[in-house]
């Protein structure tokens, strides 16, 4: 369907469209709760991109989304669903804690910083293996094992935190602070207009991420391998491309970039491990996916437009009463279902205005 | 540590007080997927289900009201995702995580607005469903086997645990006996065989999504009107992809499926039980470990390592009509 359109159509028309759609959606819920969509609109756009304040809270939460975006998407280019983001992610967590608590006291920050990097992206991939690897050997699809692993994850984080990393004396469920030397410097040292917010180096490592990424996937060898095996997994194999060694090295990749994400949310901003500190990222990451249609530009403004939303949001359900903090699960559900579920849904109307422009 | 502390009793009872609302789910995955329909959205229609259900058996003061009304907006949930993956041809599975998300905060929204208590509803007091006493409990109450059977086991449910179990050989016998089943499978194995006969595609897995709408709607509202009384934000709590995971685990097969319910049943009311109790020579199993159990399970029978799980071979792809 979708051959019948312009790159331009399908890449900017219907996602704007898609995207409109779920807005005119949340603003008839918003309506419905009595309030103005409106005022609300403005209110959002204000706090989450006018304001330098929240501009800074929408990039910080931007992100981590670009990772998790970007985890979902490379397993996509391959056909790989990857659902388990969100596990990879919390695990990820752990091994860039147990790599601080190790050696928060005795290493400088400029060994700290890559150690912990090193720890989020091994065991996020780690816990990606076992997926990608059943998938590949043993023919288990991904999508459902990575659900599965998303529940071992939370049930084995929740344990590992509750014996092993809670500090002695202590009531709340979470690992210990790290020391001061483990802390991402933040951009605010260094622009002071941006106030007391989290922003910090993770975000130019976002921005690699994505170079690297569109590089690697669109210019060289091993991206058109990738693409091959998404695209015909048949035709790649008889194409001399080792099919479920490709899958494996995929599933790698996607869970170290997922256990990425943990270092702005924890390195940049908490600085220690807690409980569920993921929140639901791994699961934007699919809407960042197929919002962005796994072009890193696309991934980019897909992890933007979620800040903003994330930090837009949080200020509007401060404002208006009857808007609570939830309001924004429901928009990133409405973005998920119009813009990945439904997301052919204006082409033939489309098709029909092109071609009759054209006669 | 003797074997009354394991309270096995309770456990089994408990394990029948669990599985209903996994074994709705599941028979209703079953009949989406058996027609070729992937069904990641159980975990949203459930919620969805639960929520309704609870506010109008609590506006209404009447349970009934409550499970009709969880039925609507379930059903309304199935044949949307209907829409998009038989009409539209969309990604059954983002579909379906978008309905979980999405009803996931709809719902906490619309009830904060209504009742203004954190996304719950209040307590439904009276409105829940009564527990059936079976006849003759009062006799046989204090024979010591027998009475526990009569009243704890089979008896002092409601009526949503009797048609829960009695479900699973209906669904058999409505995939495997009769002219739908049989067409339903085809559908979901070989669209365009099934085309060829003469069997529109579309109308049976609209067919399929309506039955899964109604039966997961039972789900949500044995969570909500049966089991604690109220609606709670993401009550659900996974419920419909452990269902779905019960589906994997027996195959997609009615009775295989059912076993699979009462074995989370079960990991679920051992983990209460076991919390806290030290067991011989491994000690306090912490309850976190437990919850896991059932999941690597599954994963250990999706490898293929226990018995080779095979979906049906159509399962997500949209049914393109041939020319």
């Amino acid at each position: 369907m979708n051959n019948d359109l312009p790159r331009w159509a399908t890449g900017i028309v219907l996602p704007l469209l898609n995207l409109l759609s779920a807005l005119l959606v949340t603003a008839l819920v918003i309506h419905l709760l009595g309030e103005d969509p409106v005022e609300s609109m403005q209110i959002l756009i204000n706090s989450a991109v006018v304001n330098p304040e929240g501009l800074a809270y929408t990039l910080f939460y931007a992100s981590t989304f670009v990772f998790t975006g970007l985890a979902v998407s490379v397993a996509m280019q391959a056909g790989l669903f990857n659902i388990g983001a969100e596990g990879q992610m919390y695990l990820g967590g752990l091994g860039l804690t147990i790599a601080m608590l190790a050696f928060d006291a005795s290493l400088p920050w400029f060994l700290l910083i890559p150690a912990g990097m090193v720890g989020a992206a091994l065991f996020g991939a780690l816990w990606a293996f076992i997926p990608g690897y059943l998938q590949a050997k043993r023919g288990s699809h991904v999508v459902v094992t990575t659900i599965m692993f998303n529940f071992i994850a939370a049930s084995l984080m929740n344990f590992v935190i509750v014996k092993y990393l809670i500090p002695p004396g202590e009531q709340n469920t979470a690992s210990r602070v790290f020391a001061p030397a483990a802390e991402l410097p933040r951009l605010s040292d260094w622009l002071p207009v941006l106030g007391d917010t989290p922003l910090n180096i993770s975000f130019f490592l976002a921005i690699i991420a994505l170079a690297v990424y569109g590089v690697m996937v669109s210019r060289s060898s091993w991206g058109y391998k990738l693409r091959a095996t998404g695209l015909n997994q048949h035709a790649a194999h008889y194409a001399g491309v080792k099919i479920s060694a490709m899958i494996i090295a995929t599933m790698l990749i996607s869970g170290a970039l997922a256990g990425l994400g943990a270092v702005n949310s924890i390195m940049g901003s908490t600085h220690y491990l807690s409980l569920n500190f993921v929140g639901g990222a791994g699961f934007i990451g699919i809407a960042i996916a197929l919002m962005g249609r796994q072009h890193p530009v696309g991934i980019f403004l897909s992890a933007v437009l979620f800040g903003a939303l994330t930090q837009g949001g949080f200020d509007l359900s401060l404002e208006k009463p009857n808007i609570p903090p939830e309001m924004v699960i429901l928009i990133q559900g409405l973005i998920i279902l119009f813009c990945g579920a439904m997301e052919y849904l204006y082409a033939p109307a489309l098709i029909k205005l092109i071609k009759g422009k054209q006669a | 540590m003797s074997f009354e502390d394991l309270h096995l009793g309770s456990i089994v009872v408990s394990t029948v007080r669990n599985a209903p609302v996994l074994i709705f789910a599941a028979m209703a995955g079953l009949f989406a997927e058996r027609s070729g329909v992937v069904d990641i959205g159980l975990e949203g229609k459930i919620l969805a289900s639960a929520f309704v259900s609870a506010a109008v058996a609590f506006a209404t003061q009447n349970p009934w009201y409550g499970i009709l009304a969880g039925m609507g907006v379930s059903v309304a949930v199935a044949l949307l995702q209907g829409c998009i993956a038989i009409t539209q041809k969309g990604n059954q599975l983002v579909a379906g995580i978008a309905i979980n998300i999405t009803m996931s905060g709809l719902t906490f929204v619309v009830a904060q607005y209504f009742f203004q208590q954190g996304g719950r509803t209040p307590d439904l007091g009276e409105a829940r469903l009564s527990e059936i006493v079976l006849p003759g409990s009062a006799a046989v109450a204090d024979v010591p086997v027998l009475g526990w059977i009569w009243t704890q086991l089979l008896g002092g449910h409601t009526a949503l645990v009797y048609l829960a179990f009695a479900l699973v050989p209906l669904v058999h016998w409505v995939l495997y006996h009769t002219r739908f089943g049989l067409r339903l499978r085809a559908c979901g194995e070989n669209p365009h065989a099934a085309d060829a006969a003469g069997v529109s595609v579309e109308r049976t897995r609209y067919a399929a999504m309506l039955i899964a709408g109604i039966l997961c709607s039972f789900s949500g509202a044995y969570l909500a009107i049966v089991q604690s009384g109220f609606f709670l934000r993401d009550m659900s709590a996974g419920a419909g992809y452990l269902a779905l995971t019960a589906m994997v685990f027996g195959n997609w097969r009615p009775f295989y499926t059912f076993l699979g319910c009462l074995m989370f049943g079960f990991f679920g009311a051992v983990q209460i039980q076991l919390e806290g109790v030290d067991l011989p020579v491994v000690g306090r199993i912490p309850g976190a470990l437990i919850q896991m159990v059932p999941y690597v399970v599954t994963v250990i029978v999706l490898a293929g390592l226990m018995a080779k799980s095979v979906a049906p071979k159509a399962i997500g792809v949209p049914f393109v009509k041939s020319r």
